[in-house]
């Protein structure tokens, strides 16, 4: 069996008195799609967080492929990351937003080739090559020149979806990447996740309200609150059968308030 | 009447010190806006520490009084300055300390989103800032750097009390010359209202250059 890809051992976080996170432990193995679903406060959205090193941990250890994220050894001692150790961590990592962040000031294209060229010296010709195959995985190839401002949500998260993969990392995380989306938008981007799941072998963690879509596409569902995982399973037996009564008044919420399981 | 333009003469080539003053003078408060703008984001101790000094001491105190010391303080410490170098010394310190308030607010106005972009895409610090964070908020300052160069223009005028021959010195030569008040005073009234609407129509084209495309942005 192989080594997890990532290992998050009883970390804790807390925003002044609130604990959002309360001494979490979780694994994903390599290839994993892992969908983070629960209450809104639960810390599913915080761990992605962590995990991009836009939180620091309170305590605890994480680590992600092999290495230790927040840590680094140093003459057999553990010492915390600095900068650099971060920055090497990152590359491992991409992220996207529930608001897409993009830049701008920026054209799609530049949007995508920003970082590679800026972080990984990549050369202003591959990196648009590289930026092309991606824009059109995305299906936003056309759109190469627009400007941020030119474009609908959906379209945006598409291209915000490209732009992280543009680093081409081990772990992609997704934060609610449907959620600011006006309804008929939403598939377009769910199309774009199914099509990258079917195509890659990335591991992808996925914080989400879609419960169809999590169902769908997740390996294995986490359903979170109070900043812990109260129950974790195959889709069907978090969807179908939950255990927990935790779990069964969520997805009972979410159902009355219609969304599809 | 017809010496006057003789006198006119005089005046513009004042107006050409009052030009030069202005854009070097800009050009250094730009500089200084810039360092102490971004020295004072937290960062090290020691360069905010600087940065705010800075800030305050040259907000807080007369420009009249920083000129004169640049032109008659410092030549007691073995430093003498031309009366332009003092003038553009004076006028682009003081008015850098009020520029770089504007960046400093400029920078912090973007979102945070915005930096968390930066660092999931794993740019550093200073890439981020270069690439993404600067080019945004220089939008946000144009406008404001628009009235501190406006500010400056004006500003140019207490060079005259070190007897450098910008436009409003030459308006007063040409004033005790000639005896005529209403002349000479009108006339630079108007060029420097000619400037200010030059300074102005240079950013707000700039503004809208750079805004082109841009979300969120009213042109």
């Amino acid at each position: 069996m192989p080594a997890p890809i990532i290992k998050v051992d009883a970390i804790s976080k807390s925003f002044g008195a609130f604990k959002v996170l309360d001494g979490l432990s979780m694994q994903v193995m390599p290839g994993e799609k892992l969908a983070l679903i629960g209450p809104s406060g639960s810390g599913k959205t915080t761990i992605l967080r962590i995990l991009m090193t836009l939180e620091k941990i309170d305590g605890g250890h994480i680590q992600v492929d092999g290495e230790h994220l927040y840590h680094m050894e140093r003459n057999g001692q553990l010492l915390p990351a600095d900068e650099r150790h971060l920055a090497k961590m990152r590359q491992k990592i991409g992220m996207v937003f529930q608001l897409f962040n993009l830049f701008p000031h920026k054209c799609v294209m530049d949007n995508v080739t920003l970082a590679p060229m800026l972080t990984k010296g990549v050369a202003r010709a591959a990196a648009e090559k590289r930026a092309m195959e991606l824009l059109d995985m995305v299906g936003m190839a056309d759109k190469a020149k627009a400007m941020p401002a030119q474009l609908s949500g959906g379209q945006k998260q598409r291209v915000a979806i490209a732009r992280a993969l543009a680093l081409s990392p081990k772990i992609m995380l997704f934060d609610e990447v449907t959620s600011a989306l006006d309804p008929e938008l939403v598939e377009e981007v769910l199309n774009v996740m199914r099509k990258l799941a079917a195509e890659t072998d990335m591991t992808m963690l996925l914080v989400t309200h879609e419960m169809g879509f999590a169902h769908d596409f997740a390996d294995r569902v986490l359903f979170f609150d109070r900043g812990r995982i109260v129950e974790e399973g195959k889709p069907d037996e978090i969807f179908r059968h939950p255990k927990q009564e935790r779990t069964q008044g969520f997805l009972k919420k979410i159902i009355a308030a219609g969304h599809r399981v | 009447m017809t010496q006057w333009s003789g006198y006119l003469g005089l005046i513009l080539q004042g107006a050409l010190v009052t030009i030069e003053l202005t854009l070097m003078g800009s050009v250094l408060a730009l500089i200084m806006a810039f360092l102490a703008g971004m020295g004072r984001l937290p960062r090290f101790f020691i360069v905010r520490a600087l940065a705010t000094a800075y800030i305050e001491f040259f907000r807080g105190t007369s420009i009249f009084v920083q000129l004169f010391w640049a032109y008659f303080v410092l030549p007691l410490a073995g430093i003498s300055l031309t009366p332009l170098q003092a003038g553009v010394l004076a006028l682009g310190l003081n008015v850098g300390a009020y520029a770089a308030e504007v960046v400093r607010g400029a920078i912090q106005s973007i979102g945070r989103e915005q930096y968390e972009a930066c660092i999931a895409l794993n740019l550093g610090r200073w890439q981020g800032m270069r690439h993404v964070i600067l080019p945004q908020a220089l939008l946000v300052m144009l406008p404001t750097f628009g009235n501190n160069a406006i500010e400056l223009l004006k500003a140019t005028s207490v060079v005259s009390l070190i007897s450098l021959a910008d436009l409003t010195f030459q308006a007063q030569v040409v004033r005790s010359q000639t005896g005529n008040t209403l002349m000479p005073f009108t006339t630079i009234l108007v060029i420097y209202f000619v400037l200010a609407l030059v300074i102005s129509w240079g950013v707000r084209s700039l503004e809208r250059r750079m805004a082109r495309g841009i979300d969120g942005v009213r042109v």
